[in-house]
């Protein structure tokens, strides 16, 4: 499991990315990836190419990321699914509230 | 430095004895002496010492055995004993530690060294003594919430799988031994007997699950009774739980309406895996999650738009949680969505159930019990298979409201958006004598709204309706007109008369549309039961005690007659 985050290269924007399992044990890394990172980004890019797994309480930590960023008014892009991790967010229609691709 | 500790000195010899308690007591340590391992045992039990020197070789008793007895005597405790001995065998020294010694000191006795043995023995029976203590303390702790736990599965189970489960068109599986495994099956009849299932999945176990299953339960059950549609239901658990649960947090769920009257369903698909549509002639229909979960947006983006198909007397609608696609065998490989759909394309609507149980459990073995699966089916049938629903036997003396009327008349924006049946039947049920036939009554009013609103105000052809693929097309149809109403009315004229003894309650229904051939419908209505349009004209001559159509067709008037008992 491991999660970095970084400054997009505008400056602007947070890109997380994640690696392993995402599921509720990186709960606590992933909070921190995106709160105090010493700037207000504009928008969040969560890129799952290294994500092999993805559950429920996942959802519920990408929820968070979204109230965080604004909640409705909120620009978080999902980056490199694989099928399977795609196939949750389908199920979850995440697609309605996230700029998935 | 040592804290200062009581330690047994047990040496036959009187030399020794006092060579080592004064070596002890210079240490600052309490010092207790015994002569002999009979001594040794009874100083051991009463004076109960932190540390013990033990002769190895006594009269008597010897240090092995009372070593194993003072283990014994100590239980969970830890308390260091120092072999005592002349012995310089390898296989002798092996034997103290063996019997239960911590360590040994061999003759002559080197001051230095036994310092620095208790010094050593006691940083490990502190250790110990921590552990302990935190092992305690963390057992005391799971105790309470596993007493606290189960006290929440309690009030969980007796909210989350209620209801009419036991129908006998309806079958489930419910993973038993997990404590908590947040999944909600609730099922309902409303007033005119309709079943209404509702299948969730809360993310999160344990308290955050019981907590939501509260009010999705209590909504559930409540808007049910009173005859709201499921949409208006799936709307309200939305909005509640979207209060309640905190961001990150949700519920899964399926939820369907079977009539069985008209022989349709109605399918809400919230994030849980695909339901399956089971027919007897063998095709296999995937409802697909098209929805939010419950909880995750505000009311102005909810969507509690349904899917309607048509069922056939033994088809059935197969639901499950997530648990039964993920469920794991022991090499960790999925169940999968896709072994469950060739599974049911291969099998009979009638054997799914089992089948797919016995799959599932088959798959998952043990670990089935700590999975959070659930499956559930339920059957299309005749009303009389599952009985009438329990209506609300209020036996009342009061007379309650007798003579009045009303007038309800519904324009273009109410029409689009609002459902006036459950409002209509509260009015009512005030009236106690009619509420013995609350469930008609109520299948009345809908059928007359849903005729003067389909097919007057809308214009909408029931003709439509005979083929499946019509069916669908004329709920699309449905859909798209009501968006667009900007123009009719559907007005309701109530009127209850009575005197003490007996009553008549009239529901008139006129709407805007152009009417239809009523006299022909009637004499030569189709008679092909298959057929939909033509149910609900008989379905009213059935339950009315007289139905009257005026004009072009477009006013129907439905009466009932009461008496009371004498």
């Amino acid at each position: 499991m491991g999660i970095r985050s970084e400054a997009s290269p505008d400056g602007k924007g947070l890109t997380i990315a994640i690696a392993g399992r995402f599921d509720f044990s990186a709960h606590k890394d992933f909070r921190q990836s995106y709160e105090d990172v010493g700037f207000e980004p504009s928008h969040f890019t969560v890129d799952l190419r290294e994500a092999t797994y993805l559950d429920s309480s996942a959802l519920g930590m990408l929820l968070l990321l979204r109230d965080h960023a604004g909640g409705d008014a909120a620009e978080v892009r999902i980056v490199n699914c694989n099928a399977d991790v795609r196939k949750i967010l389908t199920i979850s229609n995440f697609e309605q509230l996230f700029d998935i691709r | 430095m040592t804290a200062t500790i009581r330690v047994l000195v047990a040496d036959d010899s009187q030399t020794d004895r006092l060579l080592l308690s004064s070596i002890v007591a210079r240490e600052g340590h309490e010092v207790v002496t015994a002569v002999d391992g009979v001594d040794a045992l009874e100083k051991f039990t009463a004076c109960n010492p932190q540390l013990v020197l033990l002769d190895a070789l006594m009269p008597g008793l010897d240090g092995f055995e009372v070593a194993r007895r003072i283990k014994d005597l100590a239980r969970e405790d830890f308390v260091p004993i120092i072999f005592l001995t002349s012995l310089t065998e390898a296989d002798e020294l092996a034997r103290c530690l063996v019997a239960g010694g911590d360590d040994f000191l061999s003759k002559p006795y080197n001051t230095v060294i036994l310092r620095a043995k208790i010094i050593a023995l006691e940083r490990m029976r502190q250790m110990h003594a921590t552990l302990q203590l935190q092992r305690d303390e963390i057992a005391l702790h799971h105790a309470r919430l596993v007493r606290e736990q189960e006290a929440a599965k309690s009030i969980f189970d007796s909210v989350a799988h209620s209801g009419c489960l036991d129908a006998d068109n309806i079958r489930h599986l419910i993973s038993p031994l997990a404590i908590f495994n947040g999944d909600v099956l609730l099922a309902a009849r409303n007033p005119s007997g309709n079943m209404y299932v509702l299948l969730g999945d809360f993310t999160g176990h344990g308290l955050t699950a019981s907590i939501g299953a509260m009010p999705l339960a209590e909504i559930f059950y409540g808007m049910t009774q009173k005859g709201f549609l499921i949409g208006d239901i799936l709307r309200e658990c939305n909005r509640k739980l979207n209060e309640i649960l905190p961001v990150g947090y949700f519920c899964c769920a399926t939820a369907v309406d079977f009539n069985f009257w008209k022989r349709t369903v109605e399918v809400w698909n919230g994030g849980l895996p695909d339901a399956y549509v089971l027919r007897g002639d063998g095709r296999l229909g995937a409802v697909r999650s098209r929805h939010l979960p419950l909880g995750v947006v505000g009311p102005a983006r909810f969507d509690a738009t349904v899917e309607t198909y048509e069922l056939e007397h033994g088809d059935r609608i197969l639901m499950c949680t997530d648990g039964v696609v993920e469920s794991r065998d022991e090499q960790g490989g999925m169940f999968g969505a896709e072994r469950l759909s060739a599974l049911l394309a291969r099998t009979s609507a009638e054997h799914a159930f089992e089948v797919v149980r016995e799959a599932v459990l088959s798959h998952a073995g043990e670990s089935a019990r700590e999975d959070d699966l659930t499956l559930v089916e339920i059957a299309m049938c005749d009303e009389q298979e599952v009985g009438a629903p329990a209506s609300r036997n209020e036996t009342s003396s009061a007379l309650g409201p007798l003579d009045w009327s009303m007038t309800y008349e519904l324009g273009p924006v109410s029409m689009r958006a609002f459902n006036p049946l459950p409002l209509l039947q509260h009015v009512l049920m005030e009236v106690p004598s009619l509420r013995s036939r609350g469930g008609e009554i109520f299948t009345v009013l809908s059928e007359l709204y849903s005729n003067a609103l389909d097919h007057g105000v809308l214009r909408l052809e029931s003709t439509q309706k005979s083929s499946a693929s019509g069916f669908a097309a004329f709920y699309a149809d449905r859909g798209r007109a009501l968006e667009h109403l900007d123009g009719g009315f559907v007005r309701f004229e109530i009127t209850s008369r009575a005197n003490e003894r007996t009553g008549e309650l009239r529901i008139r229904v006129i709407d805007s549309g152009v009417g239809f051939d009523h006299v022909a419908a009637r004499e030569g209505g189709p008679s092909d039961p298959r057929r939909l349009h033509g149910r609900g004209m008989r379905l009213l001559d059935r339950l009315c005690d007289q139905v009257t159509y005026f004009g072009r067709g477009n006013d129907v008037e439905a009466l009932f007659r009461w008496s009371r008992p004498s």
